[in-house]
């Protein structure tokens, strides 16, 4: 039993009407790890989170956490697991403290002890001045800070994190950051989602990519960006009648194939270093191709999607219409 | 809006626990939850609500306002008509009838609310903490409940202390309107249930506040609340009299007027246990479905 994965699924789907919300997943979370799961809104990140956590019943598939049936003992994984979710699950009439206290009260802490280890994760969490203020007077950040300590309350080793930085300034979601590693320290094991590569890349011992309920891919920060390179060289065509010569250039150049953005006449190449632009640019030159417009970039979710799934992270037209798409390639 | 800053350490924020042991954990996990902790965890719900009625006080507004002005307002209308026909005593003979009526009709209303609060409780993010916490399912339900209890005892009091000031005296003393009373609040509990109920399967406050309208409304006036049953076409006084609110005031006339402890208390009593039996497991069970 203590060998057991934090995690393990295989094949889990969930349905909403007709919509494969989470569409056959497996995923195996080691002991002690950060394990992100990367995808853009409506991927089935937090469906499947929430599976995970006995706050969906499971349609299809299996799961356990440290060896224990999610779906036939959901009580006791309530005891293995904190969730923290996208949205602050906390009381916003009762004062922090008492949120803390009620929460540790619930899961059996006697009135002292529950005092006491509301006061201690209020002064972990930098929010002992604002302890005996109501909830409604906070920000975001400290909502969110109040959500991971409620979270605490119990020690769960395994902890759910739903998009904990979406919406913070860059400052706490530094300090958010360093929280979750610390976490790690004491031999939590985390699963978070987020929608951004770079969290994933700052965090994540292994990242997943869901797209449309399905896994894309699966590996560490470096295994991911190398398929995608580890940066981009965005060229923007003067003439879009270009981009068919425009590709061969860069075909023999870097050997690999340049991604089309949706807006036509521009091609994004994925390169191994920086340095190898100038050699696209060259070649470029020499083939007579004119161009409006250059830049290097780190690569974005967006091409890590673009690569790995042929199309964008959808924020940009209809997410709904891709689905719908998805669903009919299905019932085909 | 306000909003309060609070410092932030600079190193970030450390988290000093104890190490964290999964194997530990996984073989403290107990895989039920035990009657006590069950009635712990509702105690702890009900503290919830009892605190968030306290900073919203104007949750008090119907539970004090109503009784003062169905008291007044039935004793004068109703009570005019009657003096018209009877003669001069009118009034003060219809107090006894009236008064354990308005009883039970501001214990329903006061228990349909519950069932609109806890629709407006459970959109909000906190039932999803409640929910992924391992605590007994019917806590988050049977706790307001509980704190509801303190409305009840308000409803009922206060409409026999206007009862009483307008002057209605109760001839079974003040062991028999206690007595009423304990009875009202139990009904309006079981009551509740019902709405419980509907709270966990409509799609929103609104509609649960409809639909509580159009099984109150029958619940309170098809009963002997306002008027004799002999008063009534045969169709609906044969509801009447199964109505487990009929059932209530008479078991309240008899207690408050007569002292008297008759069968409609133990018929008052069964109708609110089949109910609880009925409504607790389906409020339950569509609490843990659909949310």
């Amino acid at each position: 039993m203590t060998t057991a994965a934090s995690v393990s699924a295989t094949g889990l789907v969930k349905t909403f009407g007709g919509l494969r919300a989470v569409d056959g997943i497996d995923l195996e979370v080691a002991q002690g790890e950060i394990f992100g799961v990367l995808g853009p809104n409506g991927a089935g990140k937090t469906t499947m989170l929430k599976m995970l956590a006995t706050l969906l019943p499971i349609d299809a598939g299996h799961a356990s956490v440290f060896g224990v049936d999610v779906a036939r003992e959901p009580h006791r994984i309530r005891q293995l697991v904190g969730v923290t979710g996208q949205y602050a699950s906390v009381d916003e009439d009762l004062t922090a403290t008492e949120n803390l206290w009620l929460f540790g009260r619930l899961q059996g802490l006697r009135s002292a002890d529950a005092r006491a280890t509301a006061a201690d994760l209020l002064a972990q969490f930098g929010l002992e001045e604002a302890a005996n203020k109501p909830i409604s007077q906070f920000s975001g950040g400290m909502r969110r800070r109040l959500d991971l300590a409620a979270s605490l309350i119990s020690r769960p080793p395994l902890i759910f994190l739903d998009e904990p930085t979406t919406g913070l300034d860059p400052r706490t979601r530094g300090q958010m950051w360093d929280t979750i590693r610390a976490l790690v320290a004491d031999g939590c094991t985390i699963m978070l989602t987020t929608q951004y590569l770079d969290e994933a890349d700052q965090l994540a011992d292994r990242i997943a990519v869901i797209d449309h309920g399905r896994k894309v891919a699966e590996g560490t920060p470096d295994e991911l960006k190398t398929s995608v390179g580890n940066s981009t060289l965005q060229i923007e065509l003067a003439e879009r009648a270009d981009q068919d010569l425009a590709t061969q250039v860069v075909w023999r150049v870097v050997g690999r194939e340049p991604v089309l953005t949706p807006e036509s006449g521009r091609i994004n190449v994925p390169l191994e270093t920086a340095d190898a632009a100038a050699d696209v640019l060259i070649g470029l030159r020499q083939a007579g191709v004119p161009i409006a417009a250059v830049s290097v970039a780190k690569p974005t979710l967006d091409e890590v999607f673009l690569t790995l799934t042929g199309h964008d992270t959808g924020e940009a037209d209809q997410p709904a219409d891709t689905s719908r798409d998805d669903a009919l390639l299905e019932v085909r | 809006m306000s909003t309060v800053t609070a410092e932030i350490p600079s190193r970030g924020i450390r988290v000093r626990t104890p190490a964290v042991d999964p194997a530990t954990a996984v073989a403290r996990a107990r895989p039920r939850i035990s009657l006590g902790e069950t009635i712990s965890q509702t105690f702890s719900m009900a503290w919830r609500a009892l605190k968030k009625m306290r900073r919203n006080p104007e949750q008090f507004f119907d539970v004090t306002l109503q009784p003062l002005l169905f008291t007044a307002m039935f004793a004068y209308i109703f009570g005019g008509a009657i003096t018209h026909v009877a003669g001069e005593a009118g009034v003060k003979s219809y107090l006894p009838l009236l008064i354990p009526g308005i009883v039970a009709q501001t214990v329903l209303t006061t228990c349909m609310s519950t069932g609109v609060q806890l629709r407006e409780d459970m959109e909000k993010g906190v039932f999803d903490r409640f929910k992924a916490l391992p605590i007994a399912r019917i806590a988050p339900l049977a706790g307001p409940m509980m704190a509801d209890l303190v409305r009840y005892l308000i409803a009922a009091g206060l409409t026999f202390v206007m009862g009483v000031i307008i002057g209605y005296r109760p001839g079974g003393g003040a062991l028999g309107v206690l007595g009423a009373i304990f009875l009202a609040i139990f009904t309006g509990w079981a009551i509740a249930w019902i709405f419980t109920f509907i709270g966990t399967i409509a799609r929103n406050a609104r509609s649960v506040q409809g639909i509580s309208m159009l099984i109150l409304f029958p619940l309170t006036f098809l009963s002997n609340a306002f008027v004799p049953v002999n008063t009534l076409p045969t169709a609906l006084a044969d509801f009447v009299k199964i109505n487990p609110v009929s059932h209530l005031v008479s078991a309240s006339r008899d207690l408050a007027n007569l002292g008297v402890i008759s069968g409609e208390v133990g018929w008052t009593l069964l109708a609110g246990v089949v109910v609880i039996a009925i409504f607790a497991p389906l409020s339950v069970y569509s609490y843990k479905r659909h949310l």
